[in-house]
């Protein structure tokens, strides 16, 4: 695994975030940050927050307090459409892709953006198809006809053709085979090596270990622990005290 | 009884052409209804306003075509205005609300028309005037060009939206529109679009219907609410399926009015509403899903 690289120019900075769904207090002050090009594992038990950090930057659940910096810019209450268009890609849990839209078609929702020239296009399509061949084979079927690991492929695909900064992760193996899950665990890899940074929410704790330069824990919606992944393995005490049943 | 194969074909005919301008009126409604998730009451307002700017186009440049694409353009401007102001700010709120919202552009709509023009219905002219002759009857080809016109208006915009980046864009937002808005899909002017062209549809119907009878403040009245059915019949939100709802009912209409008189035709169409809603709530032209 890379060394940490903790003096890295921050990409996407979290201070403070306290955000409701409805009346229920869900985060009560997050703050964390990532940096260029930096995997970042964001670890916690159910239901502390993680996802809805998640949707806190991207701008689907409103904040109340606290605010998001994106190279160094704020962006807190900024539309979730233009936070898209500079550069943050939200690939959600459930991986909602459209499911009566063909492949090619779920990917041209990201694709068909004012400055990106037909070249460029053809290049970000070929890309993608050459890390999915899968989703090459089917280009003209439903996403709804793939299969769960197949969506999560289209999900992340499909987050790519923004040509993102960072890219925000959320459970991208749940219920997936270990062969989708080492998949999922080379795609990260790649994305890394493009540079673009992650912000990964996930259950397995050694695949996140593993891919992710730093990470933080949470609990009852704050961030309470914050370590470099290389130092920490599953037996660490850390781990069992925020995760440990 | 002789079944009277004559009247049946006429009336095949007569309910195909109505049921295409029917179709027309509520593709528009339904893609309202199925990406707004906004019950429009003002489109049967935004069918009369469409007529009389036919009305007004026509006698001014004595062109027809001019007038249908004039129509639509500033009903559909029209339209984008209205979401802007009135719909818009209501994004979130109880649905309640954009009912009343819609129905308070309705009244005004149709008063202001009632003051503009006067109660006295206008006429639009034909544009062809030639007719043919089926079984004992001369048919104008009038009706079947408007058959034909409409189904190329709704032909062009399934192509967009099956083919177009900005139809990708609206079938995106109708399937998800929390992931459309992370794909950097500018949400909020989708739903402008999609009421600007469901409101440029149904003044384009407006006048294409213009010429079968008169054109007065009132004339929504009768299409919004078969419209309704329609939409309910053809599974809300379903544009393949309002279109098919369309025909059919008008169709069965059609032949209904054979043995009874037209006013008492209508009935069918409740019927069907009706046998819908208890049998098959979710439409009855709905593709069962997988």
């Amino acid at each position: 695994m890379s060394p940490p690289e903790p003096f890295v120019e921050p990409l996407v900075e979290v201070e403070n975030l306290h955000a409701y769904y409805g009346k229920s207090h869900i985060l009560h002050g997050v703050s964390l940050s990532v940096g260029k090009g930096e995997v970042v594992g964001l670890l916690g038990r159910n239901g502390v927050g993680k996802s809805t950090t998640l949707k806190s930057i991207i701008g689907l659940v409103a904040t109340r307090q606290g605010r998001v910096l994106f190279g160094g810019r704020v962006v807190t209450g900024m539309p979730t459409h233009k936070l898209a268009r500079i550069g943050i890609a939200y690939v959600p849990e459930d991986r909602r892709i459209f499911r009566l839209l063909t492949i090619t078609e779920n990917l041209r929702t990201g694709l068909d953006r004012n400055g990106v020239s037909e070249s460029r296009r053809r290049q970000l399509l070929d890309r993608v198809y050459t890390y999915f061949p899968v989703l090459a084979e089917r280009r003209n079927q439903p996403g709804g006809t793939l299969s769960g690991g197949e969506q999560q492929m289209l999900a992340i695909a499909r987050a790519m053709m923004l040509e993102p900064k960072i890219i925000l992760l959320d459970e991208p193996t749940e219920g997936l085979m270990p062969r989708m899950v080492s998949q999922i665990r080379q795609i990260i890899d790649v994305l890394h090596r493009d540079g673009v940074a992650i912000l990964l929410v996930e259950q397995n704790v050694p695949l996140t270990l593993e891919a992710s330069h730093r990470v933080y824990f949470m609990e009852k919606g704050e961030v309470r622990h914050h370590a470099v992944a290389s130092e920490l393995d599953v037996n660490n005490p850390v781990i069992h005290q925020f995760l440990g049943v | 009884m002789t079944i009277p194969w004559d009247l049946i074909a006429i009336q095949t005919v007569n309910g195909i052409v109505t049921g295409m301008i029917l179709a027309l009126v509520a593709s528009g409604l339904t893609l309202i209804f199925g990406i707004l998730d906004v019950v429009n009451f003002a489109h049967g307002e935004l069918f009369m306003l469409g007529a009389y700017i036919g009305v007004l186009v026509l006698a001014t440049t004595g062109s027809f075509s001019l007038a249908l694409v004039a129509a639509t353009i500033i009903v559909a401007l029209l339209g984008a205005a209205l979401q802007i102001v009135t719909l818009r700010p209501l994004v979130g709120r109880d649905p309640l609300t954009t009912i009343l919202a819609t129905f308070g552009i309705s009244l005004v709509l149709q008063n202001y028309a009632l003051w503009q023009f006067g109660p006295v219905a206008r006429k639009i002219q034909e544009p062809i005037t030639g007719h043919f002759t089926l079984f004992y009857l001369d048919y104008p080809w009038y009706r079947v060009m408007i058959a034909l016109l409409s189904a190329a208006i709704i032909g062009g915009f399934w192509l967009f939206l099956k083919y177009g980046k900005y139809g990708i864009w609206i079938r995106a937002t109708t399937q998800d529109r929390v992931m459309a808005e992370a794909m950097g899909i500018p949400v909020p002017w989708v739903h402008t679009a999609v009421f600007a062209i469901g409101a440029g549809m149904a003044a384009a119907s407006g006048v294409l219907f213009g010429p079968l009878a008169g054109v007065d403040h009132a004339m929504g009245l009768a299409w919004v609410l078969k419209a309704f059915i329609v939409v309910v019949v053809g599974g809300m939100g379903n544009l393949g399926g309002s279109i098919a709802a369309a025909i059919f009912i008008s169709l069965l209409e059609a032949y209904a009015s054979i043995w009874v008189s037209p006013s008492q035709a209508v009935i069918v169409s409740f019927v069907v509403l009706i046998l819908t809603l208890l049998f098959r709530p979710t439409g009855l032209f709905v593709p069962i899903s997988k």
